[in-house]
């Protein structure tokens, strides 16, 4: 399964990892690479199978919706990059 | 008090040979072991107070550094501790230390480590396995009583199996995920690495239980583990799934895995060989399965609220920044590689088709283990390889964790068991390992089996000599 440069391309952009032109063409080559050995998973029968998204039976945790003690702003502040104000300061959203 | 620092003296003097660790919380392990020795004189403790502990760098204990391994994290002071500390600081265990990893778990033998490698105490030239290799190596190495590690595809078993320890992975949903940093879901559990089966049974009891943090917490009552270790196996019903001794498995592994299994006959347990014809899809499955969760788990590092953070041009060049110069290159890869399982118009042939894979694989041990007690496998088939032997392609590093992916696949126990050594010339042997495996929440039948083991054989009593 060759990956083209574009696809490499848009993956990055969705995942926003930033890769260099060099990285990119690394990664395009390992990744095709890796996904060929995985084409062997078409040869299994899944058609009547639903699929698995966890392996222990779940069902939803809910509590009540009442207030609890959580952690002060600045011990969530505390490892934040830049904060003014407290609150976490970054690049403008919207233009 | 003494204990813990002779432990730390130990620590010290021999990890700049094996760098276990990537940060040592010398001041606060001899707080806690004062704190602990009150409660020793007050009568009031457990077995596990007093006791040295290390915690691998995935778990998080609260303004102590928790850096997965990362530049993305080497900043890092959660300000919560994760459930399994709070359990084992009320037990009285005391932390030394924080140790390497595979960056965010990722990897089978700790050299992903954005920071520095871990050696094999057994043999420094070779790996202690990943991706819990610092807490294994750190229990080989004697710089610890006991460790943490986590296993998502393997990263308790494979090291502990490199590494002459015992690994248990427990049931998904046994013990809590609260604090751990996440990485794949549906499939991470933490876990101990420790010496002999009776310290894993203690540590298990001390860990394990509901957690309502954790939604994905299992709400059945805790068995008493320690109990569940005395008992005959006579009777027991071990299968030997062919499709886990790999071609190209190393000869003297098999064998040493072949005798291991005739010390459960020979204790009067009836083995059977058995198949697990799906076995071979799931490597695929899991390296289509855990990309795709990570790549969901991993968008939250943007540098916006806590660790690295680049500066840029604007709010998608900060954050494309952060992540490229944060996030090593496997991370990147598995990243990638599950954006892409996920993305429209793959979705159905890769995501979709894995987890349909999955359900079949889960059900063929579900069968299994309506015949079997349990199944014994190798750990992995090949002995602790070299540093730098498998780095240049990443497939062949994904191949170590063949035998051990499947469970965390389907969500089943499973512990390893050092089951011998394999000699080389002139030099230290190197530790292999065996592994058992349950269906779900069969500790008691997984611990009552390994000590049974450990009755009739002697490698767990093998210390490396560094």
């Amino acid at each position: 399964m060759k990956l083209t440069h574009e696809e490499v391309k848009h993956i990055a952009l969705l995942a926003r990892l930033g890769l260099s032109e060099n990285e990119a063409a690394r990664a395009q080559e390992q990744i095709s690479n890796i996904l060929e050995n995985f084409q062997v998973l078409q040869e299994v029968d899944t058609s009547n199978v639903p699929p698995t998204a966890n392996p222990i039976a779940l069902s939803n945790v809910m509590r009540k919706d009442e207030v609890r003690p959580s952690f002060g702003s600045s011990e969530i502040l505390a490892n934040a990059p830049e904060k003014e104000e407290g609150c976490f300061k970054i690049k403008a959203v919207l233009e | 008090m003494e204990l813990t620092g002779s432990i730390l003296e130990r620590l010290n003097n021999v990890e700049p040979d094996v760098r276990s660790f990537v940060t040592i919380t010398e001041k606060e392990a001899m707080e806690s072991a004062r704190r602990a020795d009150e409660q020793i004189g007050r009568g009031d403790h457990t077995p596990l107070t007093g006791i040295p502990m290390a915690i691998k760098d995935n778990i998080c204990t609260r303004h102590v550094m928790t850096t997965c391994s990362s530049q993305m994290l080497q900043n890092f002071k959660p300000p919560h501790n994760a459930t399994v500390i709070e359990r084992l600081s009320a037990a009285g265990a005391v932390m030394v230390g924080k140790t390497n990893m595979d960056e965010f778990a990722m990897g089978s033998s700790t050299e992903n480590s954005a920071f520095f490698a871990t050696h094999n105490p057994w043999d420094l030239e070779r790996v202690p396995g990943g991706s819990s290799g610092g807490s294994a190596a750190a229990m080989a190495a004697g710089q610890a009583l006991f460790a943490l590690g986590s296993d998502t595809g393997g990263s308790i078993r494979q090291p502990a199996g490199f590494c002459g320890l015992v690994g248990l992975k427990p049931t998904y949903g046994l013990v809590s995920r609260y604090g751990l940093v996440a990485f794949a879901s549906s499939l991470d559990q933490i876990g101990p690495l420790t010496t002999d089966i009776t310290d894993c049974a203690l540590v298990l009891q001390a860990i394990a239980g509901h957690d309502p943090r954790d939604s994905t917490s299992s709400q059945r009552p805790l068995p008493d583990y320690l109990k569940a270790l005395q008992g005959d196996i006579k009777g027991l019903k071990l299968g030997v799934p062919r499709e886990y001794f790999v071609k190209g498995m190393e000869p003297a592994i098999e064998k040493l895995v072949l005798q291991g299994i005739d010390e459960f006959r020979k204790m009067g347990a009836h083995v059977e060989e058995t198949s697990l014809p799906h076995t071979k899809y799931a490597l695929a499955v899991y390296y289509i399965i855990a990309p795709s969760e990570a790549s969901a788990n991993l968008a939250r590092y943007d540098g916006v609220k806590y660790g690295y953070s680049s500066p840029g041009e604007s709010m998608w060049d900060c954050m494309e920044k952060t992540r490229r110069q944060g996030f090593g290159p496997e991370v990147k890869r598995r990243i990638m590689l599950g954006t892409y399982a996920l993305s429209s118009g793959y979705y159905d042939a890769y995501y979709l088709k894995a987890q349909k894979v999955r359900t079949i694989i889960k059900m063929e041990f579900d069968e299994a283990f309506a015949k079997f007690d349990a199944l014994i496998t190798p750990t992995s088939p090949t002995v602790p390889f070299r540093l730098g032997e498998k780095t240049s392609d990443p497939v062949q590093m994904y191949l170590s964790d063949v035998c051990t992916l499947p469970i965390n696949i389907a969500g089943i126990p499973a512990v390893s068991l050092p089951a011998g050594f394999v000699e080389q010339d002139g030099k230290s042997p190197l530790p292999a390992g065996l592994q058992l495996m349950g269906p779900p929440f069969s500790e008691e039948t997984l611990l009552r089996l390994g000590y049974s083991y450990q009755q009739a054989t002697n490698w767990h009593k093998r210390r490396a000599i560094i």
